[in-house]
């Protein structure tokens, strides 16, 4: 194609984003706009994905049945949205498998919040209410995403996640009102949790290198620092309710902007995370990659089987 | 056949009897009935459908988006198949 082709195609691209008229997969779309979307919805699936293992770690240690139940139907339902998630990058051509191999190679990214130990109870209340708060923020947005398949994809997950915060203030809220050790527990956990998951929404904008073409694609909405200041408007006040205090010294109430100032953000500590460096990087990558090589036989058997009944079915 | 990835299925669940299904979402599964299986753990934890078709993606045929314009344009110049385009005298009822 001319690159005079190309610009047309490009300039009518854009004007469908700017009248809101949904990309669908056989669309044509400029080479980038597809890779950002993969590069994106392929982390936001390794995010589900892994992030089940933090939880993963106390569904047989929950303290009763209700609480178990409840853990399980959690975690199952984030290994859905990461299912819904590679079907969406294949939607643009990604292959899943080499999707999955970049993960356990390293190649690919996912939220740095799992490479926090969960070493409590407590945490499983922590990761509820702050890091699936912090996804519902980020994921209500992508609901409205240019692409079909991401948008369609974040309606059922946003659907999903209300009940993940839910679970997990219920879990603050309890140890909160309970005996001292049991408050100074969830205390330990919001001091662990709340500043990387301010982290999650990532960067400063200033330093953000995708955030200006992604808003003009309508892949993203607002920026990285709207969402973090709306995480810190929402949880304040929620923490406050149930007598925990936000571990931010800085933290206060701006009577002129309506919003809280809070302090700065350890990015050092954020970029370590990233490059592999975190408390649970490597467990995290091994967990993944052992899963996969041990779940081998199974894909292998199912393969044998199906062929089986396809035999038996056609004699 | 060892290492053969699974085939990609489309997914169409009906969320209730009298609804048509409608198409939900995609999966990968080694045949049919695990399809199906999936389907259900994937896309119906919150009963969300009564019935599940699942057709191989490789099955299904669409029409090129760049036709779009030739395919649905010149339906938009036959307004007289739209009831409104007629003129019913005051006083007529029930039609
Ligand atoms: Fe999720
Ligand atoms: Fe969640």
């Amino acid at each position: 194609m001319t690159e005079l082709n190309i610009s047309i195609l490009e300039q009518k691209f854009q004007e469908k984003i700017d009248n809101d008229i949904k990309i669908e997969p056989r669309d044509w779309m400029p080479d980038n706009y597809r890779q950002t979307l993969i590069r994106q919805i392929s982390q936001h699936a390794h995010s589900e994905v892994v992030g089940m293992l933090p939880e993963g770690n106390w569904i047989t240690r929950a303290p009763n049945l209700r609480r178990k139940a409840v853990l399980l139907a959690k975690v199952q339902d984030e290994a859905g949205h990461g299912l819904y998630l590679y079907s969406a990058t294949e939607t643009l051509g990604a292959d899943r498998e080499q999707t999955i191999d970049d993960l356990h190679s390293g190649v690919a990214k996912y939220s740095s919040i799992f490479n926090y130990p969960t070493v409590s109870w407590a945490d499983m209340g922590a990761i509820g209410w702050l890091v699936d708060g912090a996804a519902i923020m980020n994921q209500v947005p992508l609901c409205r995403c240019s692409y079909g398949p991401y948008a369609r994809a974040m309606v059922r997950v946003c659907k999903e996640e209300s009940f993940h915060q839910r679970q997990g203030f219920e879990i603050m809220t309890t140890l909160a009102k309970g005996s001292p050790e049991q408050k100074e527990m969830a205390q330990d956990a919001l001091n662990r949790f709340w500043w990387p998951s301010l982290m999650m929404f990532g960067p400063n904008d200033a330093e953000s290198k995708h955030t200006e073409q992604s808003m003009k694609w309508k892949i993203k909405r607002h920026t990285n620092d709207e969402l973090r200041q709306m995480f810190v408007d929402a949880t304040v006040p929620q923490a406050e309710l149930i007598g925990l205090t936000i571990p931010d010294k800085d933290l206060k109430w701006n009577e002129e902007t309506g919003h809280y100032e809070f302090g700065a953000i350890d990015w050092a500590e954020f970029w370590e995370v990233v490059k592999g460096n975190g408390p649970c990087n490597k467990d995290r990558i091994d967990t993944r990659r052992r899963a996969k090589e041990k779940g081998a036989w199974v894909r292998e058997a199912a393969n044998a089987y199906a062929e089986k009944r396809r035999k038996r079915k056609a004699s | 056949m060892a290492n053969k990835e699974w085939p990609l299925w489309e997914v169409f669940i009906r969320s209730k009897q009298g609804l048509s299904h409608k198409h939900v979402g995609s999966l990968r599964a080694a045949d049919a009935d695990m399809a199906i299986e999936n389907a259900r753990d994937v896309y119906t934890r919150r009963s969300e459908g009564v019935s599940i078709w699942v057709a191989e993606s490789n099955n299904l045929f669409a029409s090129n988006p760049n036709d779009a314009d030739s395919l649905y344009e010149p339906s938009d110049s036959k307004v007289y198949r739209h009831p409104t385009f007629y003129e019913v005298p005051d006083g007529i009822e029930h039609m």
